[in-house]
């Protein structure tokens, strides 16, 4: 008895031992990623103390992005990236709504797996490839058969006015939808799917069509879920670089036609950083990189949250 | 007696299993039938082929003449959508919409119909409220979430949402398995007085409310219809040995 009892507990004993490992060794993992994190948040802080100090809040006010004189201000930058982001979601998010209610309501079973593996496939596109083609096909083709109706029908509109020369804001923007499709429609689908069946089924028993079930059970019920995703899709707009550096026309200027070029931070900091050769040259483009990191935070948080709030709703009222 | 529903040679199939064989059933109007049986015998899927709503479920199917006031539901020319703002239903969990207010959860039916005239609207959402003896105690939170009620009060607004259409049978599937015998026993008084004007077909786990509600009761056992007659009739003297030891508790 008193034997069993003690190898019962040598067992337990090198086990703990070999627990304690395994946990530090995987805590360190874990701990690591938010320590890494934190050095950057702070390196980007340090390094862009000397640009804070000269130009002040004012370097988020000003327009002017002047090397020679060594005068900067990230303001063409900061509306370039949220202009573009905003343009993007506005093409993307029908587009990712209907995908995703194609997938989730209406597809038939055998088509939804390939096809959502399709979509999440494009994610996986490297983003300088998406950038040639946008240069390439994209950015000529917006030139010639999009903006010329946009401004013939639309150029009462400041937004459509002006002359095109294919790498423009709006290209950026086609573009930056393209790339934040797959995230925003594969989350929304989602959050789709776990609206329960019950409620489905009591649309229908009322007498509503395939389409009136959607509307008044499925999306009002996903609603918050589809717009985090929304914003999950935003928070990558505004950190992509390459494909938006290559199509956008890396022109600093705040313009109000969506045919002129702009510039984004991610941009800035990835075409001129080899160039910057002082030093508050170089310690504005990292505070444009520290905004940016901010902005970024607080969106994918934000969205996150939301997304997680509809999920654990669900799984609590599931029976 | 006159038959509201009659069921003639119903089968039904989940994908390849077949569970529903060959049912025929009349079904009195104006009255309370209740569907007993142990789980899995068919009960639900019997009653959601009355409304069309067995074949939402991917892969199911149904066959055999499902006749209502004479038209077979099953009909090729029949939407199944006309089918259910006639035939309402009740579910099992209370599942009205979240995130609409009580007055729309009410009137939720309607307007899929087309009613858009806020007086009548109100005027039915009112009507319907009292009509599920819900209306005292929401009067003065019309404009609150449908989540906000109790599970009482939530199956109490999903009655009155359906109510709201005018339709002429209501289906209960187990409408009070989640809910305190408080909740139960007003859902058992209001289709009392439901039945004065609808035919109502509940679905129960629960025999002494079927023994309670029902003017007619049918027992299901896989998938087939064991026996059917006057409640009183099937508690007190049923003719099969099956019914009997289910009633006394002998199995499900």
């Amino acid at each position: 008895m008193d034997r069993a009892k003690l190898s019962f507990f040598r067992i337990s004993r090198s086990k703990l031992s070999g627990d304690f490992i395994f946990e530090a060794v995987i805590g360190f993992f874990a701990l690591g990623i938010i320590i890494l994190a934190f050095l950057l948040f702070r390196e980007l802080f340090i390094g862009s103390a000397l640009s804070r100090d000269i130009f002040g809040v004012g370097f988020l006010t000003s327009s002017t992005w002047d090397p020679v004189a060594e005068v900067f201000g990230a303001l063409p930058f900061i509306f370039g990236t949220l202009v573009s982001s905003f343009l993007a979601l506005i093409i993307a998010v029908p587009f990712s709504l209907g995908i995703a209610i194609f997938l989730s309501e209406l597809a038939p079973e055998k088509l939804r797996t390939p096809l959502s593996f399709i979509i999440e496939l494009l994610a996986a596109i490297p983003s300088v490839i998406i950038g040639l083609w946008g240069i390439f096909i994209l950015a000529p083709f917006i030139r010639d058969y999009l903006a010329p109706p946009l401004s013939t029908y639309l150029g009462f509109l400041p937004l459509f006015q002006g002359p095109m020369y294919g790498l423009s804001m709006l290209t950026g923007g086609v573009i930056l939808a393209i790339m934040i499709i797959p995230i925003t429609s594969s989350v929304s689908r989602e959050v789709i799917m776990t609206v329960p069946t019950h409620q489905r089924e009591a649309a229908l028993a009322l007498g509503a069509t395939g389409w009136e079930t959607t509307r008044i059970a499925v999306l009002p019920y996903a609603r918050s879920g589809i717009f985090g995703a929304v914003i999950l899709g935003f928070g990558r707009a505004i950190g992509e670089t390459m494909a938006v550096t290559m199509v956008i026309g890396n022109s600093p200027r705040i313009s109000e036609s969506f045919f002129s070029p702009s510039y984004t931070m991610a941009s800035v900091i990835a075409n001129e950083f080899v160039e910057a050769t002082s030093k508050i040259y170089i310690s504005s483009l990292i505070e444009i990189g520290f905004l940016l990191l901010v902005i970024s935070f607080i969106i994918n948080i934000a969205a996150r949250i939301l997304v997680w709030k509809l999920l654990k709703v669900e799984g609590g009222g599931a029976t | 007696m006159q038959n509201k529903i009659t069921v003639e040679n119903l089968n039904a199939w989940f994908g390849a299993k077949h569970v529903l064989h060959n049912i025929d059933i009349g079904i009195q109007k104006n009255g309370i039938t209740a569907i007993i049986g142990p789980s899995g015998c068919g009960k639900s899927t019997f009653i959601r082929c009355i409304n069309r709503m067995h074949e939402v479920v991917p892969k199911a199917k149904a066959s055999g003449k499902v006749m209502v006031d004479g038209t077979d539901i099953y009909d090729s020319d029949i939407d199944p959508v006309d089918i259910r703002r006639r035939i309402g239903m009740v579910f099992q969990k209370p599942n009205p919409f979240p995130t609409m207010s009580i007055h729309d959860n009410v009137v939720a039916g309607l307007k899929l119909s087309g009613v858009k005239d806020k007086k009548k609207l109100d005027h039915i959402a009112e009507e319907s409220l009292k009509k599920a003896a819900l209306w005292d105690e929401v009067k003065n939170d019309l404009n609150k979430s449908g989540a906000s009620l109790s599970g009482g009060q939530q199956q109490r607004l999903c009655i009155a949402r359906a109510l709201a259409v005018e339709p002429d049978v209501i289906l209960f599937d187990e409408p009070c398995s989640a809910l305190d015998p408080i909740s139960t026993s007003k859902i058992e008084d209001l289709m009392m007085e439901l039945k004065e004007k609808y035919t109502l077909v509940i679905v129960t786990h629960n025999m002494q409310q079927a023994a309670r509600v029902s003017d007619y009761t049918a027992f299901f056992l896989y998938g087939k219809l064991v026996e059917f007659g006057e409640t009183n009739q099937i508690f007190k003297k049923p003719k099969e040995k099956s019914t009997e030891d289910y009633i006394i508790g002998r199995f499900g």
